[in-house]
């Protein structure tokens, strides 16, 4: 231990864990075992006989698969050892990670989330057996209804790109319902929204229009209008954008797509500055969508479970995806015979676990906590604002043309910090790391501003971290300016040496990867 | 208005201290954070307060208020049940859940190459893994389920061919089928090739018609949504080839220890989910899908998903991993691309890999034996009941298998009502989604399902039916 922290001062002699674990498939001596399977008893075997002898010879397995063979000791050490090098929100704040909100996961929900009542739940079993589920995602579907504005929610899409899907997926159902799906396959999106608010409906075979944004770091509003016809399925967009700039004429955009025949879908992946603020609704949206694994404090689990929580207003309930949680009086029931429904996403109902940690967050959050949490994030993301600007050669993008506060997040360069020293953002972000905090994010592609980062505090993270993290910007910059060879092969107290990339081929499994070694080598 | 903090301290929120709170403000230059939303207007503020019932819980309230709700479910670890279908009651070692709740893999997101090595250590052992499993070595990171894997791995076959025509197993599941339609509907004609009563071997004269020069993709199922395993599975193959189709196969990973890496019978591309290694079903929860291919171009520039790569380091025999393809999908491509990449199931691929450490090839060896002894026996015990019938009877098993009760006067609804009064979860019905069958239930049988369970089923079936 050290004593009290000062204000601002720096983990000098942090080291992350470095296990210099051998691969899994490594590990281990033949003839060991981890598990040990129930015996089905001699009755079944005798009455099964050889089972295998019915498989065709070209199903039946000739050779075993080339699996470890581990005792359980083994297995729960190397993964032990994995889990400690990882700098997980638990272990450091993640506040770099922008348009991710890493707020705080309640541990009491991941507790609540492991009883066998939700777990050992089947999607198929009778409805009169999961009736607490059930009840659960009706509650949950009226409270973002009234966060939202919205009429009626699904928990079904898994992620919050699958949500971006569902809302695409819901134009074009009803646009075919009035006999214009042919007419309008155009869908329009911003470049500071979500790859995916692109990309899903690209790949259900929209064409896809791209407003840029103009000096002020909104997306023009004329190039909206000239977008906008009589082709126009519809529009998809966030707001704040991962600048953390919020749009305040986003109502006419809105008034723009209707006027044209238009529907419009609010990426509110992260609406952690706005939760009890302004609402999908207020600005005149049609569908939303809330990342239930950013702004309602469900964990990311390295990259999911995750929950896509999709909303509509009342003229687009029909197009939900089914089945729909419903309530007759007296008992809660799925409803799978919606006509104009656009189907199934996913299978089964959806990441319950991760819905039932949100539904417990708002639990114990209130009301005026939603609120509280939103204001709390918006201020502070400006302190560490203010922190991150005193540093020489930071800069706050579209800052001279657009002085309105940053809500949530807000977008930086290095612009000026790489001209005078020739470190550039990636640089920085792995450095960092070697005072103990996450690295952050630097942008999406493309980089509209040069040398991004983006940082996004949430309202989980103390004044001391926020101080912390300032000074950890400010001591790499200096570094960059004394001692840029340190750079090169940062990180030093990480958990591995810097990759050798020169020459290398991309390998997903160790198999690909020898092969390409051999290959090379002869 | 003022500043509508109410000087609650919340336990989640450091900040919340009036006196911290008011530090801050100052320090910011703002009388109130009510200030810091000057920029939107006044028209789109929410007008009311919101509305949420009750009052904030305690974390002792919240659970007597959470625990409270879900006390009303019955799952399937209180009764005896047969579901499966697409979701499957498997033994999840305690070691599974161990790595599951480490909040270190919990609480991640992936943007850390560098200081997050272990969980794409885990990642990439898992992949490994799963390679070894399907004869395959290039393996995606996960999708959303088993049913978003088949869709992705058509489009894969759709952008390498250059051709929208795709041919499906009328067997497979009807979930499936409807998330295949959905994602690959627009921009494909899907066909439906039927199988024989008996052996459930795919109709190869009706394959042969369907397939065309437009076919991008053949995909079958082993074993089957309906329990049965596809005899010509390397024919079909063949029949896709020759006519330049991709040969492309679902397969439940738990099978893999005793059934065919699906490479060695022809399969291009190779999907299923991760939810029998050892994740809790939890209402379709537990479900991940995953994608395997050979390592070649064509795949790894069609994948859409992440992709996560082995990388030397300047350390003799030590590595890293990294994303491989950020540029190739959305995520550099934006409406470029063909994939709307982003978060899925990664949590359960690190679980999926702890369980087959855990196995190893003894383990996943004994598990398809007896999970195949015991669906022997249960089938067996079935079909001599009066008036029930279990059908492919010509077919080699996994796993599941349809039991029909035409000859009963009651419908599977009326049964399975009846089988609950016993404590028993029948299987699935299967009457709207194939009405060929008739009055048909899929029934699902693994290694958690001992003698007894089976004899109790049949006496349960014997006391309902009579």
């Amino acid at each position: 231990m050290t004593a009290r922290r000062r204000q601002g001062q720096l983990r000098e002699r942090f080291h992350q864990a470095a296990w210099q674990e051998p691969l899994v498939i490594h590990t281990g001596q033949p003839g060991r075992r981890g598990m040990l399977l129930p015996d089905a008893g001699p009755e079944i075997r005798a009455a099964a006989g050889d089972v295998l002898s019915p498989v065709p010879n070209s199903l039946r397995r000739a050779e075993p698969p080339g699996l470890p063979e581990l005792s359980q000791p083994e297995v729960v050490r190397h993964y032990t050892r994995l889990s400690q090098m990882v700098l997980a929100n638990n272990v450091s704040t993640s506040l770099g990670l922008g348009t991710t909100t890493m707020k705080y996961n309640p541990v009491v929900n991941e507790l609540l989330s492991r009883s066998p009542k939700l777990t050992e739940l089947h999607p198929d079993q009778d409805e009169s057996t999961m009736q607490g589920i059930l009840e659960l995602l009706y509650r949950f579907s009226a409270i973002l209804a009234e966060v939202s504005g919205m009429e009626r929610f699904t928990f079904q899409p898994a992620g919050g790109s699958q949500g971006i899907l569902a809302n695409a997926l819901m134009m074009r159902a009803y646009h075919a319902s009035r006999g214009e799906a042919e007419q309008r396959d155009e869908v329009i999106t911003t470049i500071f929204s979500h790859p995916a608010n692109a990309a899903a409906p690209a790949t259900i075979g929209y064409k896809v229009i791209t407003l840029y944004p103009g000096p002020d770091g909104i997306p023009e509003l004329d190039a909206l209008r000239a977008a906008a016809g009589p082709r126009t399925a519809g529009l998809m967009m966030t707001n704040p954008e991962d600048t953390g700039i919020f749009n305040p004429r986003v109502a006419e955009y809105v008034e723009v797509v209707h006027a044209a025949g238009g529907l419009c879908a609010y990426d509110q992946a992260n609406a952690n500055s706005i939760l009890g603020v302004t609402r999908a609704r207020d600005a005149g949206f049609d569908m939303c969508q809330f990342n239930l694994h950013k702004t309602f404090g469900v964990p990311h689990g390295c990259m999911g479970g995750a929950v896509g929580a999709t909303g509509v207003q009342p003229a687009l309930v029909p197009f939900l995806p089914s089945p729909t949680v419903e309530f007759d009086g007296t008992r809660y029931y799925l409803d799978a015979d919606r006509p104009l429904s656009v189907g199934a996403v996913r299978s089964g109902l959806g990441n319950i676990g991760s819905t039932l940690k949100a539904y417990a967050w708002v639990c114990a959050m209130g009301a005026e906590g939603l609120r509280d949490a939103a204001h709390m994030a918006v201020l502070n993301n400006n302190y560490l604002l203010q922190k991150v600007l005193a540093i020489p050669g930071a800069s706050l993008s579209f800052a001279a043309t657009n002085p309105t506060r940053r809500l949530e997040q807000a977008r930086y360069s290095w612009e000026q910090m790489a001209a005078e020293t020739g470190i550039h953002t990636t640089s920085v972000h792995d450095r960092m790391i070697d005072y103990g905090v996450q690295g952050y994010f630097s942008s999406h592609h493309p980089w509209l501003v040069p040398e991004p980062f983006t940082l996004e505090p949430t309202e989980s993270t103390s004044q001391e971290e926020l101080d912390e993290f300032a000074a950890v910007l400010g001591r790499v910059v200096d570094e960059a300016h004394q001692n840029p060879g340190i750079f090169a092969s940062a990180p030093h107290n990480s958990t591995a040496g810097a990759p050798v990339r020169q020459g290398f081929k991309p390998a997903m499994t160790w198999q690909a990867f020898e092969a390409i070694r051999d290959t090379a080598g002869t | 208005m003022g500043d509508p903090a109410t000087g609650t301290v919340y336990p989640y929120i450091p900040n919340s201290v009036p006196a911290i709170r008011a530090g801050m403000l100052a320090e910011v230059g703002a009388a109130s954070s009510e200030e810091l939303y000057d920029v939107i207007p006044a028209s789109i503020r929410l007008d009311h307060p919101l509305q949420l019932p009750g009052p904030p819980l305690s974390e002792y309230d919240l659970r007597r208020h959470v625990e409270g709700l879900l006390a009303s479910n019955r799952p399937t670890s209180e009764v005896l049940s047969f579901l499966g279908g697409g979701c499957w009651p498997h033994f999840v070692p305690a070691v599974c859940d161990e790595i599951a709740s480490r909040g270190e893999f919990v609480t991640a997101y992936h943007d850390g190459e560098r200081s997050m090595l272990g969980s794409y250590q885990a990642q990439f052992e898992f992949q490994s893994m799963m390679g070894e499993l399907t004869g395959m070595q290039m393996v995606s990171t996960t999708t959303y389920d088993w049913g978003t894997a088949a869709a992705s791995s058509l489009i894969m076959a759709i952008q390498i061919t250059g051709r929208h025509e795709v041919v499906v197993p009328a067997s497979i599941s009807p979930v499936r089928l409807r998330e295949i339609r959905t994602i690959c509907g627009p921009t494909a004609t899907i066909r439906v090739v039927g199988h024989d009563a008996n052996t459930g071997a795919l109709d190869q004269a009706a394959l042969r018609a369907a397939v065309t020069a437009e076919t991008a993709a053949v995909y079958v199922e082993v074993p089957s949504f309906l329990g049965f395993l596809e005899p010509g599975a390397p024919v079909i193959g063949e029949i896709a080839k020759a006519a330049g189709a991709l040969f492309v196969v679902g397969v439940d990973p738990s099978s893999l220890g005793v059934l065919a890496a699906p490479r060695t019978y022809g399969a291009d591309i190779v999907c299923g989910d991760l939810q029998p290694l050892g994740i809790h079903m939890t209402a379709g929860g537990g479900n991940a899908g995953f994608i395997a291919t050979p390592h070649e171009d064509r795949y790894i520039a069609t994948c859409p998903t992440l992709l996560v790569s082995i990388v030397p380091t300047v350390h003799e025999g030590e590595y890293v991993f990294e994303w491989a393809n950020f540029e190739s999908i959305s995520y550099g491509l934006r409406a470029d691309s063909h994939d709307f990449a982003g978060t899925a199931q990664t949590i359960w691929a690190i679980v999926a890999g702890a369980y087959l450490a855990l196995m190893g090839p003894q383990g996943m060896r004994e598990l398809g034996e007896t999970i195949m002894q015991r669906g022997a026996y249960a089938r067996a015990r079935l079909a001599a009941l009066p008036g029930l019938r279990v059908a492919f009877g010509g077919a080699a098993h996994f796993k599941e298998f349809v039991v029909c009760f035409d000859q009963t006067p009651l419908s599977v609804a009326e049964i399975n009502a009846g089988l609950r009064e016993h404590g028993i979860y029948g299987g699935k019905d299967l009457t709207a989604d194939f009405p060929e069958l008739g009055k048909a239930a899929l029934y699902c049988v693994t290694e958690i399902h001992r003698r007894q369970d089976v004899d109790r089923l049949v006496a349960a079936l014997g006391e309902v039916l009579r």
